[in-house]
């Protein structure tokens, strides 16, 4: 089968012949699947990849990576492949699986192949050629969907984890009848205080608040951007008729606003929390009294 | 669309009802300055619910109407604020600095009450 091919003329059969020799490959790495898969578990342990993962796993996984591999190659369709590479980095994403280690593991299984091949036809240069050329674009492919998708699922699971984070980082707490407290802990980017201020006035509206604790000691630091934002907050939160109280400025962010040039008539700004609790009651007409005052009219 | 104004006790009720053109503006202004000394009104609520834009001629406008009052003798509220359109004001520096607010006409009857009582204590100290 050797001699015959390789004689033949190679232009007029270029696209049949791809096909042709994808199918003779495949049947190749059908035929050696069970060492093929042994080398590559191997050379997977070598280079010390997956090392989150035991043995057993590493074999398993690259069984079925392979299967599906040979597959996509066979068909030449990829989207069975995306679905698994997709799958396989839900699995293996949590197990703290890097990026680098998944681009190394398709791209040890290519140079496996690739290997194998140039064993087998190794005698007959021009169709080693052949089917390297037939073999290469398919493989760089699969490469390049695999590593797309645990990207692309990182990423996702990324999303994912923001947005769970912005949706707890920003509870509007009601105190008292009339009164909320807004505490604030960590870093506020931009997107962090647009979505603070819509809820806060959103939560202004539904409590109908009259005065609001915001309580930023948990906040280290503020960009000049971030602390005008919380300058305007203040500000709509009045058009809607409620006071805002900020409490706990750090040394910092005091510094902050006074280098963009707050008007501090229209910031009303109170030590730590506590006191800022105290103001708020005392203009909301509260008055705290401990229980055995009360008892003992003297 | 002209703006109903409603007298309430000793209160005026201006109710937008819809978008306001600048005439439309100029003609309430015109208007609640003129019906708070007929009517010897202590107090003025703008209602603004309805309002989904408030560009800077119209807070512009309410600050003066609020400004006039004063200078007539009554306090003014701006009540019904969307926190949508507070934030889109204060972004363009609309602020109504020196206008009291209030959330909704309720919140603001128990503001001018607030007022009229402190206002109402002074008289009978003095009167002592």
């Amino acid at each position: 089968m050797k001699g015959g091919q390789s004689q033949m003329g190679s232009a007029q059969v270029t696209s049949e012949s791809t096909t042709a020799l994808l199918r003779e490959l495949v049947a190749h790495l059908r035929q050696n699947r069970t060492q093929l898969r042994e080398e590559w578990a191997r050379r997977i342990t070598e280079a010390k990849l997956l090392t989150a993962m035991t043995k057993e796993e590493v074999f398993a996984e690259a069984t079925s990576v392979y299967d599906n591999y040979v597959e996509a190659l066979e068909t030449g369709t990829f989207e069975a492949l995306q679905a698994y590479a997709r799958n396989l980095s839900e699995r293996i994403i949590p197990r703290g699986v890097q990026t680098d280690e998944v681009v190394g593991i398709v791209l040890l299984l290519r140079d496996v192949l690739a290997r194998s091949l140039f064993a087998r036809y190794h005698a007959d240069f021009e169709k080693l050629n052949r089917i390297l050329d037939a073999y290469e674009p398919a493989a760089n492919r699969i490469a390049i969907t695999v590593a797309v998708g645990f990207v692309q699922e990182r990423e996702r699971t990324i999303r994912d984890q923001q947005e769970a984070i912005r949706e707890l980082s920003t509870p509007v707490l009601q105190v008292r009848e009339r009164l909320l407290i807004l505490p604030i802990i960590g870093v506020i980017d931009p997107q962090r205080a647009r979505q603070l201020t819509e809820q806060l006035l959103r939560g202004i509206r539904t409590n109908r608040a009259r005065v609001v604790v915001i309580d930023i000691t948990g906040v280290a630091a503020m960009d000049s951007n971030v602390a005008n934002h919380l300058v305007l907050t203040v500000e709509a939160s009045r058009l809607l008729g409620a006071t805002v109280i900020v409490t706990g400025l750090s040394p910092e962010i005091a510094q902050t606003l006074v280098n963009i040039g707050v008007d501090l008539t229209k910031m009303n700004t109170v030590g730590d929390l506590q006191g800022g609790i105290e103001e708020a009651e005392r203009l909301l007409g509260y008055k705290v009294i401990p229980v055995t005052e009360t008892e003992n009219p003297a | 669309m002209e703006v109903p104004i409603l007298k309430q006790g000793p209160y005026l009720i201006a109710s937008v009802q819809s978008a306001l053109t600048d005439a439309d503006l100029l003609q309430l202004r015109d208007a609640l300055v003129e019906k708070v000394g007929r009517f010897r009104s202590r107090g003025v609520i703008v209602d603004v619910t309805a309002m989904d834009v408030m560009d800077s001629f119209a807070s512009r406008m309410l600050r003066d109407i609020a400004h006039m009052i004063r200078l007539r003798g009554a306090d003014t509220v701006i009540v019904g604020i969307q926190p949508e359109v507070a934030f889109a004001m204060v972004q363009l520096g609309l602020t109504l600095e020196g206008v009291a607010t209030a959330l909704d006409l309720e919140e603001g009857l128990s503001f001018l009450d607030q007022k009229m009582k402190k206002v109402g204590g002074e008289v009978r100290t003095r009167g002592r």
